[in-house]
């Protein structure tokens, strides 16, 4: 083999600690010159910290990292850093009421004057999308691109600082299947002038589709790195899973129990027909009385918009809600609760909890019109609620009148719970319950969802976390607002995770 | 944790809940009281020690119970403000419904002839209460339907709703002042109850019913979910709206009465009355311990921050500034009054 090219990038035993947190364990990258490769990895990988490292916000705890031979830039000197690598984010980072051209030259319009000249601004701008082939007119206003066009003005604008590495993350999240065939056939050109791509994405179809070279990561460590055309994706899905040393720890919920096993028994919650414009089909699902059933899917899956629609935090394009066959009224929370819908909301920080208020008081946000007489909220009973609650669910706080905002997370989330709880639903909604908790938390947190329904009770687990969704007696996997697969107790990781991220369609 | 996942599902809310040990309640009950809502009350003694060194006649009865009357009508806006910031709103408009109610009511109420001031007679004259409280309540009401309906920027909305209400006020009275006030202000603004002025009571029950009802009432308490974060409050079950709503129309209507009550008292309304008070409500809600970001505050911080300021003002008065450094002084009290009780409650003020 001749003598190559330096690679556009390589990552040699990077290792990057959060406190006690290991972020990155030694991992290594490297990417060709005009190559597109991915990076993949479920969530937690590390694939964002080593984003963070690669374009210098983030100082490796160790290890090396070389753009196209050379050593990295000191840490903080950001202009060096832009001349070799740029991140086109999820999130756009152009300003949406400036122009193309501003956002292209920002804080840079003009070396040698310290007035702007429009014109030439215009004319520099011109030539610098047209240099890179971007059909875009200079002088439009950020907001009104499209997303893809978007993409390509922060793709245009960072070649310009020199970069010839561009990191794109999920680029394709937002953009419909047009929207990336044109996004496509721009990155393959510029693949051609030795731009080289690192591209991070959950939709493995697009890896095949786009890249000639993948690298997969698992718990902040390195497992393989290959030619796309060198794995098949069932091997690519067990890299990402880890099955064989998982199968054995992960457990699932039986599937044989009485109440799972009585197919007559009158379903708690039924959708007939449930739908929301843009973000997901009509759904027809029931859940029987001990039943939990889980829907899978990533974050542009529309799952948590359905169960937003079931808590009655969105009103529903069509269909209804059905809970012991009485009808609920849609986008309405006190009918959802009145029904006995019992909703564990996304994020607790947007959601679930009044940060500066006490654990007692959010224990019983949903139960005031429980603790007295016309109207009023007795202050012993809401303590005697939070005292019985603290002791049951194992919340660890100094006492009912703590604020949550001194809690730990997996504690603050236990509020949540245990505010979801209060009014003993029948059916219980689950978005997301153990995201940014302990392993200790999220084992308890589950055991409670499991024991709802276990009661007698219907629980919906949202989520695309593996370990929130092995409790469930039924999975529902949502690709893009549709439900592509169900699975009884028992399936594999690596068969949810090809169906959440897509994989078999749009072949 | 067996058997104990559900608490409610076993032994419900209503009694029969087990294990909460009786010994740690009265110690609990001590922990139960913010401290700093009382952050003021060292500072309101140094008040009262400096205006007793600064004048003997600052102690007399005539002249404390002077200052708790011209601070009852201030502390009603306060009150109304200090609920409406609690659930995260502002309204600016209050200053000039202070003014406006009584004028529309007097308006509707007095005769076309015999009077200097020419209304239309359309109502008997007992009617003069019941009408300025309801305009009060309507502007309030409007107030939310630009909020909360158009959701227009609520800042900006009430801004302009007080100097269109300030404008109406001129327009009406032509600019004069109105003398003829019906006899029922007058009983409330002028009467003396157990050796006290009616004003001053009737606010303290209407603070301690707001208070009341801010611990004891599910309605009240939600307010602090609301102000806190509206979307948590949302999920969980509270129309956080309907209550929105509900508060700017008691703001109105605590305004309008703290208007009945200033005309009866001085027996007139002039074509400014309330002009600039505003400041002085938000400057008292502030340093009494309420957030401008919702959520935080209680209605009895609010009082002893309408407190602080008019004992200021009166020990000036009493120590013989000049009039016409009024103004300044007012300004640089409440910027002090501001940083003392920023640090006096140890929390930051946002």
């Amino acid at each position: 083999m001749e003598k190559a090219p330096p690679p556009a990038v390589q990552a040699e035993g990077v290792v990057k600690r959060f406190g006690p947190t290991v972020a990155l364990d030694g991992v290594r990258l490297t990417v060709q010159p005009g190559e597109s490769h991915a990076l993949v990895g479920r969530n937690g990988a590390g694939k964002s910290t080593l984003v963070s490292v690669l374009t210098g916000l983030h100082k490796a705890d160790a290890g090396t990292v070389t753009f196209g031979g050379e050593r990295a830039p000191a840490f903080g000197d950001t202009t060096a850093w832009q001349s070799k690598v740029a991140c086109v984010y999820q999130k756009s980072m152009v300003v949406p009421d400036l122009t193309v051209a501003e956002n292209l030259f920002l804080n840079r319009f003009d070396d040698n004057s310290r007035w702007i000249s429009w014109g030439k601004l215009r004319r520099r701008a011109e030539r610098l999308l047209a240099d890179y082939g971007v059909q875009v007119d200079p002088s439009t206003r950020a907001r009104d691109l499209a997303v893809e066009q978007r993409q390509f003005v922060e793709i245009a604008r960072a070649l310009s600082f020199g970069a010839r590495l561009i990191i794109l993350d999920e680029p394709t999240a937002q953009l419909d299947a047009r929207g990336i065939g044109r996004l496509f056939d721009k990155l393959r050109e510029l693949q051609s002038q030795g731009v080289a791509f690192l591209f991070i994405s959950h939709h493995l179809q697009e890896v095949y589709e786009l890249c000639t070279a993948v690298t997969v990561y698992r718990d902040a460590r390195h497992v393989l790195s290959a030619p796309v055309a060198d794995i098949a994706k069932a091997e690519l899905v067990a890299a990402m899973t880890g099955e064989q040393s998982a199968g054995a720890t992960a457990w699932h919920a039986g599937g044989d129990r009485a109440a799972v096993r009585d197919q007559s028994a009158a379903p708690v919650l039924r959708t007939e027909g449930l739908t929301l414009e843009g973000r997901f089909e009509p759904l027809d699902l029931e859940v029987r009385p001990g039943e939990v059933v889980g829907l899978a899917g990533s974050a542009a899956s529309g799952n948590t918009a359905l169960g937003e629609a079931l808590a009655g935090m969105r009103k529903a394009g069509g269909g209804t809600v059905f809970v012991h066959g009485r009808t609920v009224r849609t986008g309405s929370v006190p009918h959802a609760l009145d029904a006995g819908i019992g909703y564990i909301p996304e994020d607790r920080h947007d959601q679930g909890l009044v940060l500066e208020r006490s654990v007692a008081e959010n224990a019983t946000l949903t139960v005031t019109d429980q603790l007295g007489p016309w109207g009023t909220v007795l202050p012993s009973r809401t303590r005697e609620f939070a005292r019985s609650v603290i002791a049951s669910l194992d919340i660890k706080t100094q006492g009912p009148q703590q604020p949550v905002s001194g809690l730990s997370g997996g504690n603050q989330q236990k509020v949540v719970v245990a505010r979801a709880l209060a009014r003993k639903p029948s059916v219980l909604v689950a978005v997301r319950p153990t995201a940014g908790v302990d392993i200790k938390s999220k084992d308890s947190l589950l055991t409670v969802v499991r024991r709802v329904a276990d009661e007698g009770n219907a629980a919906v687990i949202i989520s695309d976390e593996l370990d929130d969704l092995r409790v469930c007696d039924r999975v529902l996997a949502l690709f893009h607002g549709r439900v592509v697969a169900t699975f009884a107790s028992g399936w594999t990781d690596g068969e949810l995770v090809a169906a959440m991220e897509g994989v078999g369609e749009r072949e | 944790m067996t058997g104990t996942v559900r608490p409610v599902a076993a032994d419900g809310i209503d009694g029969g809940l087990k294990g909460s040990p009786a010994g740690e309640s009265s110690l609990d009950r001590l922990k139960l009281i913010r401290w700093s809502d009382f952050s003021l009350v060292p500072v309101i003694l140094v008040l009262m020690v400096i205006g007793f060194i600064v004048s003997p006649v600052f102690l007399t009865s005539e002249n404390l119970i002077s200052v708790v009357q011209q601070s009852s009508e201030l502390s009603l806006l306060v009150l109304g403000q200090a609920l409406i910031l609690i659930c995260g709103r502002m309204d600016l408009s209050l200053e000039s419904t202070i003014g406006i109610a009584p004028v529309v009511a007097m308006w509707l109420v007095l005769p076309a002839e015999g009077g200097r001031f020419a209304g239309l007679g359309l109502l008997p004259a007992w009617s003069a209460i019941p009408l300025c409280l309801l305009v009060g309540l309507a502007i309030g009401a409007v107030n939310g339907f630009l909020m909360l309906k158009l959701r227009v920027n609520g800042f900006i909305a009430t801004l302009g709703m007080l100097t269109m209400l300030r404008g109406l006020h001129i327009g009406i009275t032509e600019g004069k002042s109105i003398t003829d006030v019906p006899e029922s202000f007058r009983y409330l603004g002028k009467s003396e109850w157990l050796g006290a002025p009616a004003a001053v009571w009737i606010c303290l029950a209407l603070f301690a019913v707001g208070g009341a009802a801010l611990a004891w009432l599910r309605h009240g308490r939600s307010l602090y979910a609301i102000g806190g974060n509206p979307e948590a409050a949302r999920a969980a079950g509270i129309r956080v709206d309907r209550v929105t709503w509900i508060v700017l129309a008691i703001g109105g209507l605590l305004a309008a009465f703290a208007g009945i009550l200033y005309t009866g008292h001085y027996g007139s309304v002039a074509a400014t009355q309330g002009n600039g008070w505003i400041f002085q409500v938000f400057a008292a809600a502030v340093i009494g311990g309420i957030s401008l970001k919702g959520g935080r505050g209680t209605l009895f911080g609010a009082l002893t921050g309408v407190l602080t300021l008019q004992l200021v003002v009166n020990v000036m008065t009493l120590g013989g500034v000049p009039a016409l450094w009024n103004q300044f002084l007012n300004g640089a009290i409440i910027i002090v009054a501001l940083v003392i009780s920023r640090f006096a409650s140890g929390e930051k003020q946002d």
